[in-house]
């Protein structure tokens, strides 16, 4: 579904992904996990578009997307979601939704008709915003969301574009333990019709979902495969899973 | 709503009230006032909707002013024919100034706008056959036929009012669209509007393109009203003047940019054809210094009331 | 078209442009550091040259008015930057525009009660004949010193910056406020300084080119936008790109002025080139700017990473 080949971004003075070669297969949660600064985020974002790579080809459900916008790419059916929360904060809960059925359903170039009147952009956002636990919050400003429901407002905008393949960036990223399992909940839940490629620090939740994961290290990839595979690899082991895992 | 009727019903009313005491000057000034009233609007859907900080905008208002001044000059002088001539011209323009200057972004984009409004203002200047620097003196009028004369000052009162409600209805109605939703996204979370797959930079240019084409038609009427136009309507002073007018009244609100011409404008005339007898006791001299007094209302503005007058107003009506 | 017309007219870009860097580099500063638009620039640069013609007249000396009018102007300007610019820095660039184009307005009007609306500062005697530089170059006098003052001040300005802990200091400022904090560096006090340096360069460059234009309100405007031209193309925060950038600017825009009508002259009919020559030839810089902003969109020294 997703292959990457050699591909590379290096910014001033730093090669933050070096000759990665990877590949997300259809169906599969494919957990990418690394140290911090390995670049796991540099290497969503070249996928997502938002970054330009220097070297390396990106294809993605039989296209060569490597240079393509990151609009683009959404239309194929590739989204993203960020580690650092990015949504619209001003917006509600159901507008922020609204938009990201919007942008997938026709062009916006109409300028005359309310949106308002448009009760199947509304109906989608509302069953979106039921799947991420947020039907309750509808009408409230997204700024005003605790921590949790913000992150889960980040991973619905992305779901809500209706991807083949959604980059998730850390989802979990600063949640109390019962957000977190809820989040597992409804990964878990999407797995079904969506393939994901989870960027995680938090290892129980990587080797509850992942069916395979890719192991970062310092831009490099180091090691792929099954978890058991994974867990069980030295270099792995030395690199980056230390002790916790042996223990 | 109510109070958008309301002001509308007033705006209707006022040159009867001053055909009764026969004071024709203050129909002209207030058509003056709503010609900047529009250009300012459409300033408004770029810079406060569309958070793109533009600062060339008087390049599409003289864009407009030219194209229609040119046709009445060659003896064109049909209202049907001039106008969409100036909102032709002025899109153009803006499609052209905006396909560059929205590959850059945040102060490059202020100033590179600045630019290309700077090299519009020393292309007219250069343009001997229409009065190059000294400007050009029109015959009379756009002739907009249908028995309305617009060499009368009520007549072309009504027809820029008639624009006026065109545009703040427009903008209303382009707001709570797919488009105009779209537009606000963008000035929230550029990135994330991308990244659930829109094609930001071509709706920016959209947005870029409605707005200079509205103020090419403000640059028709303003063309009209003076029966003249010189090169200074696109100077950066200008495209200055329709951003302080923007950011007096409230920007991103429907009322913003017309209700900062209203005041601008308004203080302006005000301080210098209404001396205040204590004031003049002292400085006899202080009505030709009235930018002083607007300059000290503009910073008092920025200082106290940070998002405009029309925002103050809201305020004190949700209060 | 002679070399030495050529060489005259560089030299006059050059001159022209040396004065722009005094602008640029103060102006390059504030909007480096602090992110900062600050339109009223230009009305310093205003200032100067009106305090400065009033100095020479009381003095009766060139020299010590110009002297006197740099730190006068510099007060001003700090005395500016304390009360009002100051409660600025941490707002959006849109409200920055309206109080700096408010103060242009304001500072305008109380130029016109305090002189009038010019004022008169004349050439020294001294410096107003032609200096014979090669056979068959005369070059005026008072402009070879603007170039003399303008390399100087150019220099010192850089060995402020790269050599002294000052510089440092501002330069960290302007390329990371963040780091600056950190490194305990007072931005408050640094900045009110930096704006009166900018001040008296202003000041310098206002006095300097008043024998040679005119001295009157609304002078700072047109030369403002010129200077955010200059510091657009350099890179903002840069004053290594605030150099090439005015010395670009003012070559362009000389040599574009002296030869386009010229060389449009040979390839077109004279109609044409007479109308068109001089049209490009004042818009020369601004196409300037937008090629290197399309190519470079940071400008050509980019000073954030
Ligand atoms: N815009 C940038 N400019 C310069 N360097 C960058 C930039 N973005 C990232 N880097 C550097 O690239 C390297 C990889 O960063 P990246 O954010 O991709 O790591 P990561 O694996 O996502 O880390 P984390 O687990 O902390 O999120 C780091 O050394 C980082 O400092
Ligand atoms: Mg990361």
């Amino acid at each position: 579904m997703l292959e990457l080949r050699r591909v590379s971004k290096r910014f001033v003075g730093v090669v933050a992904t070096d000759d990665v070669s990877l590949e997300v297969r259809s169906g599969e949660v494919h957990a990418l996990i690394g140290p911090n600064g390995a670049g796991k985020t540099t290497l969503i974002s070249q996928i997502s578009g938002s970054l330009p790579s220097d070297r390396g080809e990106i294809r993605f459900d039989g296209h060569d997307i490597t240079r393509a916008r990151p609009y683009e790419r959404v239309k194929l059916g590739l989204a993203r979601s960020y580690q650092v929360t990015s949504i619209f904060k001003r917006f509600t809960v159901l507008d922020n939704l609204a938009l990201a059925v919007q942008a997938r359903s026709g062009s916006s170039f109409s300028f005359w008709r309310p949106v308002a009147a448009e009760g199947s952009l509304f109906d989608e956002a509302r069953s979106v915003a039921g799947e991420i636990g947020l039907s309750q919050k509808l009408s409230s400003i997204a700024a005003t969301l605790a921590h949790g429901e913000q992150r889960a407002l980040e991973v619905g905008l992305a779901l809500a574009t209706r991807p083949k393949l959604v980059l998730l960036d850390e989802p979990l990223a600063g949640m109390g333990p019962e957000e977190a399992q809820r989040m597992i909940a409804l990964i878990d839940r999407v797995r079904s019709r969506v393939t994901v490629l989870l960027v995680e620090h938090d290892m129980d939740a990587v080797f509850r979902l992942a069916n395979r994961i890719s192991v970062l290290v310092n831009g490099r990839v180091i090691a792929s495969g099954a978890p058991e595979a994974i867990k069980a690899d030295e270099q792995v082991r030395k690199a980056y899973l230390g002790d916790e895992v042996a223990a | 709503m109510k109070r958008s009727i309301a002001v509308f019903i007033v705006l209707l009313g006022f040159p009867l009230a001053m055909s009764a005491i026969d004071n024709l000057f203050y129909v002209s000034f207030a058509s003056r006032v709503i010609i900047y009233a529009i250009a300012a609007t459409s300033l408004n859907l770029v810079l406060g909707y569309g958070g793109m900080i533009s600062f060339g905008h008087a390049a599409f208002v003289g864009a407009g002013a030219y194209a229609a001044s040119i046709c009445i000059a060659e003896g064109v002088a049909s209202a049907w024919l001039g106008w969409p001539a100036a909102i032709a011209a002025s899109a153009l323009a803006a499609w052209l100034i905006g396909a560059v200057s929205l590959r850059t972004r945040g102060v490059y984009f202020i100033m590179i706008t600045l630019a290309f409004a700077q090299m519009a203002f020393y292309l007219v200047n250069s343009m001997k056959a229409y009065g190059g620097d000294e400007g050009l003196p029109l015959p009379q009028r756009a002739e907009l036929g249908l028995g309305l004369d617009l060499g009368n000052e009520v007549v072309f009162y009504y027809v820029v009012l008639f624009f006026l409600a065109l545009s703040l209805y427009g903008l209303h109605r382009v707001m709570q669209s797919r488009f105009g939703r779209v537009v606000i996204a963008i000035r929230e979370n550029e990135a994330r509007a991308e990244a659930i797959g829109l094609p930001v930079y071509r709706y920016q240019l959209a947005c870029f393109v409605i707005a200079g084409a509205v103020a090419g038609l403000a640059g028709a009427l303003l063309a009209s009203h003076g029966k003249y136009v010189n090169p200074n309507v696109l100077h950066w002073v200008q495209s200055g003047t329709l951003m302080i007018m923007v950011i007096l009244g409230g920007v991103g609100q429907l009322w913003g940019g017309a209700i900062g011409a209203f005041v601008l404008l308004g203080l302006e005339h005000v301080i210098s054809d209404y001396p205040l007898p204590w004031l003049a006791a002292v400085a006899p001299n202080y009505p030709q210094h009235a930018n002083l007094g607007v300059g000290l209302v503009m910073l008092a503005v920025v200082l106290f009331a940070p998002h405009g007058i029309a925002g103050l107003l809201s305020r004190r009506r949700g209060a | 078209m002679s070399w030495i017309l050529i060489l005259e007219q560089s030299l006059n870009g050059l001159q022209f442009g040396l004065m722009l860097f005094l602008l640029a580099a103060g102006l390059t500063l504030v909007f480096g550091i602090m992110d900062m638009i600050n339109l009223a620039h230009g009305s310093l640069y205003m200032l100067g040259a009106f305090i400065a013609s009033t100095l020479v007249q009381a003095t009766g000396s060139f020299v010590a008015g110009v002297l006197l009018a740099i730190p006068a102007t510099a007060i001003l300007g700090m005395v500016l930057e304390i009360s009002v610019l100051r409660t600025l820095y941490a707002r959006d660039h849109l409200s920055q525009v309206l109080a700096t184009f408010a103060l242009i307005l304001i500072i305008n009007e109380l130029t016109r009660l305090a002189w009038g609306s010019d004022a008169a500062l004349p050439m020294p005697q001294a410096l107003s004949g032609p200096v014979e530089l090669l056979p068959g170059l005369r070059y005026p006098a008072y402009r070879l010193v603007i170039i003399a003052v303008g390399v100087l001040v150019a220099v010192l300005l850089f060995i402020l910056v790269t050599k002294t802990r000052v510089g440092m200091r501002v330069r960290a400022g302007a390329s990371n406020r963040e780091m600056a904090l950190a490194m305990g560096v007072d931005i408050k006090t640094l900045f009110t300084l930096v704006f009166g340096a900018g001040a008296a360069l202003c000041a310098l460059a206002g006095a300097m080119l008043a024998p040679l234009f005119a001295v009157q309100v609304g002078m700072g405007e047109n030369i403002l936008i010129l200077a955010f031209v200059v510091i657009v193309i350099g890179g903002i925060g840069s004053i290594r790109g605030a150099l090439v950038g005015a010395v670009l600017v003012g070559i362009v825009d000389t040599i574009g002025r002296a030869f386009l009508p010229i060389l449009f002259g040979i390839f077109f009919q004279p109609r044409v080139a007479s109308a068109a020559g001089p049209a490009i030839a004042s818009v020369l810089i601004y196409l300037l700017m937008a090629v290197v902003l399309f190519l470079r969109p940071r400008g050509l020294f980019p000073a954030r990473g």
